[in-house]
Formats: structure tokens, C-alpha cells, sequence
């Protein structure tokens, strides 16, 4: 027997994502994958699920969504849980909990607490075939998800698991979402490509998340970088974090979705440690950035994916399901 | 072997061309300095030039397939680009110090690597219909469409990487005399399977896509599909020819894509 969760009322722009896309950048196509991995993460160690399970992202606030199975455990890290059981009563799941919920529950997500966006994890996962893969949805090619698309009103969300068994829900230790007040930085690949004093401008300056973000890239309004060279390099292959800056100055943080090669030079990439924090930044928020050595990113890697484990052996048993 | 599964009309072009490739000269691979460049902790550019030329696109070639075949623990996937190898790489599982001291030795005699090359033919049909920009390429280049056509399809084109768009192929190199700079106006929607120039380089748009280069004409065969793995036809290395059709060969060829009938295949010299 199947089970899925059914859109009864759509939001703003909800995909699924995953970790990504990876072995076809060659081919020009995009990672994708989530914003923010680690909220990601966290919410399928929540569920018991292996990290690159795909869930549904939501920016700001989720659609709502209905119990078309037996049932489902599901927890959402970045905004709380509201949960109307089928018979009409009302409750709040608080962020990075799991819940166990019944045929004809319904559930919405949000809104975001501080967050850009928050995510949406089911045990088990989702039953969809996905592209090339994964299912990470890249609209623009029509790749993964449902259909390749965003989810809209209607779709039905198949679930692996259409029943899951009551157990203790459980509950992740305190993480800051919180991003942190100076972004790691390795300068390069082309930062000889602008003018001295850009360097120092990067790193000495506040930057505001501007409204033109998207999932390809965070652009920034502040100072501006000056090139030295013109603004047109032969194009290469960009990296996540890749902070690009094209003819204004201003610099483009590229994210999941970036394009595999760009034409414009590169100052700096943000450390791997930092991206996932990118993905939670609201157009308005500030951002500074620090630079460290390629060592130093690697290290900072290294600590976060141990904080990661310990949150995977650490989570708290909260109280028996009904 | 054909080009087409679907049919035969192109045999006799096929033949044609491989005689050209027969005599294609020898490139002589220059010896530039490489450059190692650090893309974050993530992603590591080996950089052979700054500049689009065959030299250099052969040795980052070379290198994608010696790096391909060395299998280096925690290199996630490489991408060849114009002038560099982009090897994107997990930093759990290798350092950049460690890709670097491993790579490095790899860098030598890459000149005698012979990677595998793929030919391909693709239909091209230059109506009017599709050829939004053939007029004004003609006119700014002081020759008529019909010579426009004939510089155009009967180069051979090197695939320097693929970019921009899911598929998207930039292949070189155009000669001299179609070389033009991108549209002041770049168009909101260009169709796929435009066929189109910029600078000294060819392309098709794989995708529906915004888009500024001009555009010459349109296949109906499908560059791009998610249903294959891979999904993109060309690839890096590849080396094309456009052959013209008419538009009733267009709408036939057309029809069979649609329906899942018209596949490519690349072919030996």
C-alpha cells in the first residue's frame, strides 16, 4: 500500500532538494541540491533518515499539506510545525522535532523563525524516481522533484513508508542557525584579476543581501570590487561559494543552483564550512566576510562534520508517540 | 557509419567530412605554465592558459582523461573547461595538498595523450524562419547569407566545454570571417535548438533560454534530454559539423525527435 503527502494549499516556492546532483557538471548541469545542507541534514537525522534524503525547502512559510497514508513522521528544522489533527484540535511542534501524524492530519511549515528557508523531512523519504541521480528540483531544466517543477496545489508526494511505527519522537540538541558573523573566505581563484585594494574591500566591508538573490547566486549591494584586468575573463568552472564580480562591482555569491562555468572573475570562494549558512540569509541581512587559508577551510569542514555526527548520536528522546 | 539512425541523408556528407578530418594537421601542444588554483576548499582549477585556443583546450583534455582513469580518492567529478580541469573534490576524503602532490606528476607528456574523439554530424536547417540573425551576420560581415552558410557549415568545430545551459555546447572555431562580438541586445527567449555565433565560437541552445548570440539556423535533432544519462549529447572534445537541411527535412527530422526516433551517433573518422 502507498501513502503520500498531498499539497492542499500551496505557499511560497517549496521544491525538493537534496544533497544534490553530482557527475553531470561537465555536462552543464547544476548541483542543485539545498540551500542549506546542514538544516537539511539535521532534519533527516531528525527522522532517522540518511543525510541526503530529499525534503521539501520552503522559503519563509510552507504550503499545507495533508496525511494521505496511514502515517508519517516528519520534523522541519528553520520554523515550527503546526499540526491540525484530523479531528479539528490545533498544536505547535516546535523546529527540529519529530511528530507522528495520522491519515487526514493536516501540517504547515512556518513560518521561518530567522531563516530564509526551512525544511521538511518525512521518514523514509519520498518514492520519486528524480533525474540523472537525485531528486533535486532544477526548474530550468525541468529536473527532479514532481515533474521538475515547484510544488503547487494538488500534487500528491509519495511517501517509501506508508505507515511508520509509533516510537519516542525525538528532538536535535541546540544548533544556532545563526550565521556566523564573518563568512570564511579562500581568496581566489582570479583575485589577482582586480584592483589591490579589493582584497581589503571584501574582507573590510559590510555587504547587504539584496533582493535579486536566488538560488542561483547571492548578490550583495556594498562597496564596490574594482578590476584590474576588465570584467570578462575566458569562462571556467565556478565552485559553491564562488564569489564572482561582474562590470558593477558588485560581488554574486554563487549557490546550489549556480552555473557550472562562468565568464567573470572569481575574488574569493566561500569556505564549505560557511556555504549552508548562505542559504539562510534573508535579502536585507548583513554580511561581512574574513579571509583564511585553504587549510583553515578544510579544518573548519572537518569540525562542522564532526558537530554533525555528534548531533546524529546525541538526538534527545522526547516522550512516546500517540 | 551514419550519423543518423534515423536515415541516409546524410551518408555522402559523412564521408565528406571524415575525409577532412583525414587531414586535420597536427596540433603542436606549447608548453604554458600551469597554474593550480584553489577554488575554496572544494574545487581545484588547473589552469593551462587564459586564453581559447586548441592547445590549450588538448592539454586540459589530456588531463581530464588521465585524471579520469587515476580514479583519485575523493575527486568528486571533473569538469574541462577552455583553459582549465575544474576537479571539484571532497575535503573529508583528500586535501588540497594531497590533489596537488598527486596531480602534479600527471601534468608531464600530456601531449602524447590521445583521448578518445567523437565525430558528429548535426542538421542544421538555415531558412529564414529560423535564421533570425543570418541577414544582419551577412551584412555585417560583407558577405552574402549563402556564403554565411556555406563558412558556417562547412567548418569543423572542436567542443571546448559545455556551460551556460544543461548540454549547452561552445564549440570552435568559427572562421575569422564570421567573427562578431555578442548582440547589443541579447533576446529574452531564444528557442531550442537555435543554432548560433558569438566571438570565434558556435553553439546551440539546448534549452528555451534567454540568450545574445546570433542566430543562424535550428536543428531538430535534441541536444539535451533528461531521459539519457548522460544527457548531453556532446561533450567536451567532440568535434562537430553542421550539415544543411531544407526545411522539409527540418519538419520531418522534427517529427521523429518528437517521437523519440531521431538519435545522433557519433562516428569514426
Amino acid at each position: 500500500m502507498t501513502g503520500a503527502l498531498q499539497v492542499v494549499a500551496s505557499s511560497s516556492i517549496c521544491m525538493l532538494q537534496d544533497l544534490g546532483r553530482y557527475g553531470q557538471q561537465r555536462y552543464g548541469v547544476p548541483v542543485s541540491g539545498a540551500l542549506d545542507t546542514v538544516s537539511l541534514r539535521i532534519a533527516n537525522a531528525v527522522v532517522g533518515n540518511p543525510d541526503g534524503s530529499a525534503a521539501l525547502e520552503m522559503f519563509y512559510r510552507g504550503p499545507t499539506l495533508e496525511v494521505a497514508a496511514g502515517s508519517v513522521r516528519v520534523a522541519a528544522i528553520g520554523a515550527a510545525l503546526e499540526v491540525i489533527a484530523a479531528g479539528g484540535a490545533g498544536r505547535t511542534v516546535p523546529a527540529g522535532q519529530s511528530v507522528r501524524l495520522a491519515r487526514g492530519d493536516r501540517l504547515t511549515v512556518g513560518p521561518c523563525d530567522t531563516t530564509l528557508v526551512a525544511y521538511l523531512a518525512v521518514e523514509g523519504g519520498f518514492a520519486l524516481p528524480g533525474d540523472l541521480g537525485s531528486l533535486s528540483t532544477f526548474a530550468r531544466a525541468g529536473l527532479g522533484g514532481i515533474d521538475g517543477r515547484p510544488l503547487k496545489k494538488g500534487d500528491l508526494l509519495p511517501l517509501a513508508a506508508a505507515n511508520v511505527p509509533a516510537r519516542a519522537e525525538r528532538r536535535a540538541p541546540k544548533w544556532d542557525l545563526a550565521p556566523p558573523a564573518r563568512v570564511r573566505v579562500v581568496f581566489g581563484p582570479q583575485d589577482d584579476h582586480f584592483a589591490d585594494r579589493a582584497r581589503q574591500t571584501l574582507v573590510e566591508s559590510a555587504y547587504t543581501v539584496s533582493r535579486q538573490s536566488d538560488r542561483m547566486g547571492m548578490r550583495l549591494e556594498g562597496p564596490v570590487l574594482e578590476h584590474a584586468k576588465g570584467f570578462n575573463i575566458v569562462s571556467d568552472g565556478t565552485a559553491p561559494g564562488s564569489i564572482q564580480v561582474p562590470g558593477n562591482g558588485l560581488p554574486i555569491v554563487l549557490l546550489a543552483d549556480r552555473p557550472t562555468t562562468g565568464g567573470y572573475p572569481k575574488i574569493a570562494t566561500v569556505a564549505s564550512a560557511d556555504v549552508p549558512a548562505l542559504g539562510r540569509l534573508r535579502p536585507g541581512a548583513t554580511i561581512g566576510f574574513e579571509a583564511v587559508g585553504v587549510e583553515d577551510a578544510e579544518a573548519a569542514r572537518r569540525e562542522l562534520e564532526a558537530r554533525l555526527a555528534a548531533l546524529r548520536t546525541g538526538l534527545e528522546t522526547i516522550r512516546r508517540s500517540r | 557509419m551514419s550519423a543518423l539512425r534515423d536515415g541516409t541523408i546524410l551518408r555522402a556528407f559523412d564521408a565528406r567530412v571524415a575525409a577532412r578530418f583525414g587531414s586535420l594537421p597536427e596540433e603542436r601542444v606549447s608548453d604554458p605554465q600551469v597554474r593550480l588554483l584553489s577554488n575554496g576548499d572544494t574545487a581545484l582549477a588547473v589552469e593551462f592558459g587564459e586564453r581559447i585556443d586548441r592547445a590549450t583546450s588538448e592539454r586540459v583534455l589530456a588531463l581530464h582523461d588521465r585524471l579520469a582513469r587515476a580514479a583519485l580518492a575523493g575527486v568528486v567529478e571533473l569538469l574541462p573547461t577552455f583553459r582549465s580541469l575544474m576537479v571539484h573534490y571532497d575535503p573529508l576524503r583528500t586535501s588540497r595538498a594531497e590533489l596537488a602532490r598527486r596531480i602534479e606528476p600527471l601534468l608531464a607528456g600530456l601531449e602524447a595523450v590521445q583521448p578518445a574523439t567523437r565525430r558528429w554530424t548535426i542538421p542544421v536547417c538555415y531558412d529564414p524562419a529560423f535564421a533570425l540573425d543570418l541577414d544582419e551576420v551577412a551584412a555585417r560581415t560583407g558577405l552574402t547569407p549563402a556564403e554565411v552558410v556555406e563558412h558556417h557549415s562547412t567548418t569543423t568545430y572542436h567542443v571546448y566545454m559545455i556551460g551556460f545551459l544543461p548540454g549547452y555546447p561552445y564549440m570552435g572555431d568559427l572562421p575569422a570571417r564570421l567573427a562578431l562580438p555578442r548582440r547589443e541586445n541579447p533576446r529574452t527567449q531564444v528557442a531550442a535548438g537555435s543554432v548560433a555565433i558569438a566571438t570565434t565560437l558556435s553553439a546551440v541552445y539546448t534549452l528555451q533560454s534567454p540568450g545574445g548570440w546570433h542566430i543562424l539556423g535550428r536543428t531538430p535533432a535534441s541536444l539535451w534530454s533528461r531521459r539519457r544519462n548522460p544527457p548531453a549529447v556532446l561533450a567536451p572534445g567532440d568535434k562537430v559539423r553542421f550539415a544543411p537541411i531544407r526545411m522539409d527535412e527540418f519538419e520531418r527530422l522534427a517529427k521523429r525527435a518528437e517521437a523519440g526516433e531521431l538519435e545522433l551517433e557519433a562516428w569514426d573518422a
